[in-house]
């Protein structure tokens, strides 16, 4: 398990590594001069002069790459252009919406992908298979912004169950907010749902036919004793590593989601940084995204390793 | 069986309505009616009319052109940058070669796609151009390991080794014997990243970073309806309509395409 470990830091450190110089090379080398990029065309020689002297621009490209890297070690994000404050302070500000809105997308897909998938499994071929694997097409097919603008429709214009948009803060109290993410959580769950449900499905299906479900069978379990105790612990290998995949895409998802529902969070800085060409904060939160999704993928590798020794071996 | 139909039936309606459009849409496009504008579905105007007095049918049809162009060329990127890297990885298995190409996959793998595509439109300007490739990157490590993965198990086979014998080289061997042979499979995947690519470049207009004006496209017209929706849902519901079907029309094809041509899948029954 050692090894295991030593080898999969190792790689997690040069997908950092690598991360880190592409999204540098991206932001700050290819735009050419980023504080032109940044001022635009009518800017004043003198404002250009003290934007770089404050940027630090004058520096070679590569101590300007290392003085990033150290800062960002340090938990300096650096300095916002527009917002004149610490980055990693806005970046703070905007998490407490950010995080608990994957968290709770997350929570619902498990909850909706796992009876989602267990069902047409254990009745396969049935209505129920039929039904529930019709709804989990479409749910891979629906464009979460969509079907997030249509939830508005009903349930916040029609029903008036929820608001339409925005964040009343957690100050407002714990059930308000949850409330305001409730229609975003779920417009961010469901596509991601529908897949899990259709791997559990089918990873569930493949333990099934296996020989030791046939044997505990004929020690006499029912189908349903033996899906619970057996398939259902083997399918969960593949649906963790999805489940692991996904939280990647419920992070670039809320970007664009916290955009329908104006939540002030992560997704609406990089918007707001991108029209504003603010390039710190850009490279800095997409930084930050980045590492959020490979260290979650890395403890994920580690999570299933932990349950299955024989990926211990094959590194 | 039921599905391949259904999915070829949409995804030809899908294409036709995008080569119909080059010919002959029920109005033009471009032509802004203010006077006549957010009007609900009539005979006149079958899917009404947008917040301009655009007829809505119409532009449907013209943005299917945005969809396919960008959603088709990132596909290529995919085949012609990951099939010969997963070729040359399988071809020489368990070397220096085949450990950089796969590193190099999971490394694009692991990182947020949409994201990277934002950062790349940003950087570059939002246009149809850069989504592609933003959307094109992705596909490559994909391709890569189908492709890998499954010429490793053709690599086994015996007409591999006769034509070892034959005095055939790794690279024609490739190209002539394992290529043909992993065809079916790239195009189930091609399929599959078609579809993608239509929801990505729907999410990257969306957010304003696909392709511009006057250019019609479906996720921006769903972006321009999202202030005027509450009073006009017609503007909102066909285009979304639209991206469902052709997205749900291509997942059904390609399931149905791969259980057709390897029947062993069949009975797994994914």
């Amino acid at each position: 398990m050692l090894r295991y470990i030593v080898t999969r830091t190792g790689s997690l450190c040069l997908s950092l590594l690598v991360a880190s110089v592409v999204i540098f090379a991206l932001i700050e080398v290819v735009p050419g001069d980023p504080v032109a990029f940044m001022l635009g065309l009518n800017a004043q020689p003198d404002t250009v002069a003290a934007l770089r002297e404050e940027l630090g621009l004058n520096a070679s490209v590569l101590e300007r790459y290392f003085s990033w890297v150290f800062g960002l070690l340090q938990g300096d994000l650096g300095t916002s252009y527009t917002y004149r404050s610490p980055v990693s302070e806005i970046v703070a500000e905007r998490l407490v919406i950010s995080l608990p809105l994957a968290a709770y997308a997350l929570a619902l897909t498990i909850l909706i992908a796992f009876p989602a998938g267990i069902l047409p499994a254990a009745y396969r071929g049935r209505a129920a298979d039929v039904a529930v694997m019709g709804g989990t097409q479409l749910g891979v097919a629906i464009p979460n912004f969509w079907f997030a603008m249509i939830m508005v429709m009903i349930f916040a214009i029609n029903l008036r169950w929820f608001s339409a948009g925005g964040f009343p803060g957690w100050e407002a109290g714990f059930f308000p907010a949850m409330k305001a993410l409730t229609l975003p959580a779920i417009a961010l769950a469901l596509p991601q749902a529908s897949i899990l449900a259709r791997v559990m499905r089918s990873a569930l299906l493949d333990t099934l036919g296996s020989d030791y479900i046939r044997t505990a069978r004929a020690k006499g379990l029912t189908k349903g004793q033996a899906l619970r105790r057996h398939a259902l612990r083997n399918a969960l290998i593949p649906v963790l590593t999805i489940l692991g995949l996904q939280f990647s895409f419920l992070l670039a998802g809320a970007i664009i989601i916290e955009n329908v529902f104006f939540l002030p969070g992560l997704g609406r800085l990089i918007f707001q940084a991108i029209s504003q060409r603010d390039l710190i904060v850009v490279e800095s939160v997409v930084m930050l995204l980045v590492f959020a999704v490979i260290f979650v993928n890395f403890i994920v590798d580690l999570a299933y390793a932990w349950v299955d020794p024989r990926l211990r071996v094959q590194t | 069986m039921r599905n391949l139909i259904l999915g070829f039936a949409l995804t030809a309606l899908f294409l036709i309505g995008a080569a119909l459009s080059f010919l002959w849409t029920p109005y033009d496009h471009t032509v802004l009616e203010v006077t006549n504008k957010l009007k609900p579905p009539t005979l006149a105007h079958p899917f009404g009319t947008d917040q301009l007095g655009r007829d809505i049918l119409s532009m449907i049809m013209v943005g299917a052109r945005t969809s396919i162009a960008v959603a088709i060329v990132a596909v290529g990127i995919g085949i012609g940058l990951g099939v010969p890297l997963g070729l040359a990885a399988a071809a020489s298995r368990g070397s220096w070669i085949d450990e950089v190409i796969m590193r190099g996959n999971d490394l694009i793998f692991a990182f947020p796609s949409l994201l990277i595509a934002i950062m790349i439109t940003a950087v570059f300007g939002p246009s149809a151009v850069n989504a592609i490739i933003a959307i094109g990157i992705f596909n490559i490590p994909v391709f890569a390991r189908v492709t890998r993965g499954a010429a490793l198990s053709i690599w086994q086979q015996d007409y591999i080794l006769a034509a070892r014998v034959a005095g055939k080289g790794t690279m024609r061997i490739s190209v002539e014997h394992i290529l043909p042979n992993i065809a079916n499979l790239l195009i189930v995947q091609g399929t599959i990243q078609f579809s993608l690519g239509i929801l990505a470049e729907a999410a990257l207009s969306y957010v304003g970073l696909g392709a511009q004006p006057p250019v019609p496209s479906w996720g921006r017209m769903l972006a321009d309806s999202q202030t005027l929706f509450m009073i006009a849902p017609h503007i909102t519901l066909f285009p979304g309509c639209a991206i469902v079907l052709t997205v749900l029309g291509l997942n059904l094809a390609g399931d149905g395409l791969r259980d057709l041509l390897d029947p062993r899948i069949r009975r797994a029954g994914l």
